[in-house]
């Protein structure tokens, strides 16, 4: 119970925002992972903020957004990234920390502290394959046409991805398919695909029997990690600043490409990485963790509890708007097809395209438009079961009300709404169920949840921690289905049974 | 004079459900509304329930013109009986029949006594009172919309085809209780119905309607005596005929 309440507190602490905490965010791949484990570590070690940890943001652009509207101070980013994708400079642009400052300082954000290493992207394709079509540099690529490349929806469409190499090494594929970075591996081991993007620090480059292409007309800008930060935060913040500083030039290309092994091949987890990173330790391998340990380790309960709000926090409100907006639209013609178009047309936004439209507005990522967008994705079933449930209601019965005398909202009160109940609770039960689903999305803008993990597993490409999100989340949706059931035992009225 | 319907016509979009019609509903008597089906009987009993409103022409009760501001306090000197019963399937016989009362609100000692009364008036057992419409059977659901609609001692009765879902013999036994209540309450009662010995067995006074417009009005007699039109001839025989055949 008291964890409930830390938790729930945590939540309401986040809503505030309150003076001197300091976000981190992270994107949603291993290297980042990691670095947002180290710089939160080193910033707590100086104990002058409070430091909160968004983990896994969406993808660049929802973290780009998120930094830029102050709903995190910092994160670590790659230089490539900010000059082509945020501050749009010509591919053939040099890249200094000059240039980049001068762009961002406008945008009120900084990027400082070079950690050491880059992460250029890089194509790839297997071993075998490369030997025996005597494929080395990119440049190869131009005469087998045949190939079926798989590159990540990122890189599709970034400025430095795949129409701006296929212009400049005059590429002739044009099979083309858009897979999840994380899935790609798996792709082109089954011959799904014959080549993907990958990371330059890619562990899995080893476990895949990869090759990287030369990148024989340098055509990919240079990715140095970098911290993205807002400029507020050295003036708020000094001692932390300072201690982060540290950080530069810290991290060699192989101490990323250890820790992303680690972390993608032995499965030891991001904070413990970290630790062992800075306290140099790195060569130490983690001993077997009992299960118990191990979902301690994650933070299942408290990741469930999250969960709960997220459902449960949406799902309470939603019950409050939407059977009244059900009730008018029983009520009246005119409101009728504005509301159910409405909340129907709501229901079809793909849900990260929700989120990422909620940040901007809102000015804020993780609980809040979570909670906003779960909401009216719990309205629809609401709102149609109620409108179906009252507007289902034999006329005769509604008639007898009516003669009977009742007026309007004593007839629905006494009459119409317990008639619909079961109709209602249903709808209610559908929203509840579907956002116990949903929820697990909301964990790309940082709202916690079981989707942490399953994020975190697919990012990973880690099936074992994708389960502990999965299971739990499936299991939470039978209690609910089951809670519901029972409470359709005590309020649906005896005589309707 | 008790309800008096000056011109009123009622049309659905294009069909003219009851043409222009006025007529008066005498106090303390049972009038029938009879008829083929859709000869515009129900829709005139719906338009002086104030279900469906005119689409010319006024009603009015005791010379005072029925509109949205006093039909409440109308209703509550109406009772109104549905063929099934209409009785609300989520509340048991005892809520169903008290539930206006208790929404307006009557001491719970006055609605026991008067469940009572009524339960024996319709020679309904108490038994009854805990159980749920949808486990009873069609007759006693009959009699519980009876007991409903009589609870609060309304002026007017008003029976929509109430006994046109029952088998004969129940119908024949509640035909029966029906003349007597009616005879005991000396109510203004108005009943639609397309039995024609019903109509002969419980009216004082009968109107007999075709496609929208009331073909003639008066006793039974009047009636198969003298006919003003020879579809009032030809309505009663078939109907005679039909019984014979059963």
């Amino acid at each position: 119970m008291i964890k409930y309440i830390f938790v729930l507190h945590f939540f309401i602490f986040n809503l505030l925002c309150a003076e001197g905490t300091l976000i981190i965010g992270s994107k949603r791949f291993t290297e980042s992972y990691i670095l947002g484990e180290i710089i939160k570590e080193v910033a707590e070690n100086t104990g002058e903020a409070n430091i909160v940890f968004k983990p896994g943001l969406g993808n660049t652009g929802i973290i780009f957004a998120a930094l830029q509207d102050g709903a995190i101070d910092l994160y670590p980013e790659y230089t490539g990234t900010i000059a082509q994708e945020f501050l749009k400079l010509p591919l053939d642009h040099k890249v200094d920390l000059e240039t980049l400052n001068s762009k961002l300082h406008p945008l009120g954000i900084g990027a400082d502290i070079l950690f050491g290493f880059n992460n250029n992207y890089a194509l790839a394709m297997h071993e075998d394959q490369a030997r025996k079509l005597n494929i080395h540099r990119i440049s190869d690529l131009i005469l087998y046409p045949d190939l079926t490349l798989g590159f990540s929806p990122e890189f599709l469409k970034r400025a430095d991805g795949w129409e701006e190499l296929k212009k400049a090494y005059h590429l002739p594929q044009t099979d083309i398919t858009s897979i999840d970075h994380s899935l790609g591996y798996e792709a082109l081991k089954s011959k799904q695909i014959d080549l993907l993007d990958i990371y330059s620090t890619d562990p899995k480059i080893e476990k895949y029997n990869l090759v990287m292409l030369e990148d024989d007309l340098n055509f990919f800008p240079v990715y140095d990690a970098i911290l993205l930060y807002r400029l507020d935060v050295p003036q708020k913040f000094p001692k932390t600043w300072k201690a982060l500083q540290s950080l530069a030039g810290s991290v060699s290309n192989d101490d990323m490409i250890i820790m992303n092994v680690k972390a993608e091949l032995v499965g030891e987890n991001f904070k413990r990485i970290a630790h062992h990173f800075l306290s140099k330790s790195l060569n130490s391998f983690p001993k077997e963790v009992p299960f118990w340990e191990h979902l301690k380790e994650l933070g299942l309960w408290n990741l469930i509890a999250q969960h709960l709000f997220l459902v449960f926090g949406s799902l309470i409100p939603a019950i409050l708007v939407g059977i009244p907006l059900g009730i008018l639209a029983t009520l009246s013609f005119s409101a009728r097809h504005f509301i159910l178009n409405f909340v129907g047309v709501i229901h079809t936004i793909p849900s990260l395209a929700f989120f990422a439209v909620l940040i901007p507005l809102l000015h804020k990522i993780g609980v809040v438009p979570a909670l906003i967008a779960l909401f009216f994705y719990a309205l629809y079933p609401i709102v149609r079961n109620t409108y179906t449930g009252l507007s289902d209601i034999q006329k005769p019965l509604r008639e007898s009300a009516i003669v009977l005398g009742l007026p309007l909202l004593s007839r629905l009160k006494l009459v119409e709404i317990p008639l619909a109940s079961r109709t209602i609770l249903a709808g209610i039960k559908t929203a509840a169920v579907m956002n116990v689903g949903m929820a697990t999305i909301a964990a790309l803008i940082g709202a916690g949840g079981l989707g942490e993990l399953i994020v975190t597993g697919l990012a990973l490409n880690n099936n074992e921690l994708l389960l502990y999100g999965a299971i739990p989340a499936c299991l939470l949706a039978i209690l609910v289905q089951l809670g519901f059931d029972l409470l359709d035992y005590w309020l649906v009225p005896k005589g309707l049974k | 004079m008790a309800i008096f319907l000056k011109n009123v016509s009622k049309c659905f979009k294009e069909h003219e459900a009851l043409e222009p019609t006025t007529l008066t509903i005498e106090d303390g008597k049972t009038t029938v509304l009879i008829g083929p089906s859709g000869c515009g009987k129900s829709t005139l009993l719906r338009l002086i329930v104030g279900l469906i409103s005119p689409t010319e022409g006024q009603i009015f009760f005791d010379d005072k013109e029925v509109n949205n501001h006093h039909i409440h306090d109308l209703r509550k000197k109406i009772g109104y009986v549905i063929q099934d019963g209409g009785l609300f399937p989520h509340l048991n016989v005892r809520d169903n029949v008290s539930l206006f009362a208790r929404f307006l609100g009557y001491p719970s000692h006055f609605i026991e006594e008067r469940i009572t009364f009524l339960c024996a008036l319709v020679k309904l057992p108490s038994t009854i009172l805990n159980s749920y419409p949808l486990k009873i059977s069609g007759g006693e659901r009959q009699r519980v919309s009876i007991i409903r609609a009589l609870m609060l001692d309304p002026e007017y009765i008003f029976l929509d085809e109430p006994l046109a879902a029952l088998d004969p013999i129940i119908r024949f036994e509640l035909q029966k209780q029906l003349k007597q209540i009616f005879s005991y309450l000396q109510k203004t009662v108005i009943l639609v119905t397309h039995d024609m010995r019903e109509a002969a067995f419980l009216g004082n006074e009968i109107i007999l309607m075709c496609q929208g417009k009331i073909i003639q009005k008066g006793s039974f007699q009047d009636l198969t005596q003298s006919p003003t039109e020879p579809f009032v001839t030809d309505f009663i025989q078939a109907q005679q005929y039909a019984s014979e055949l059963a």
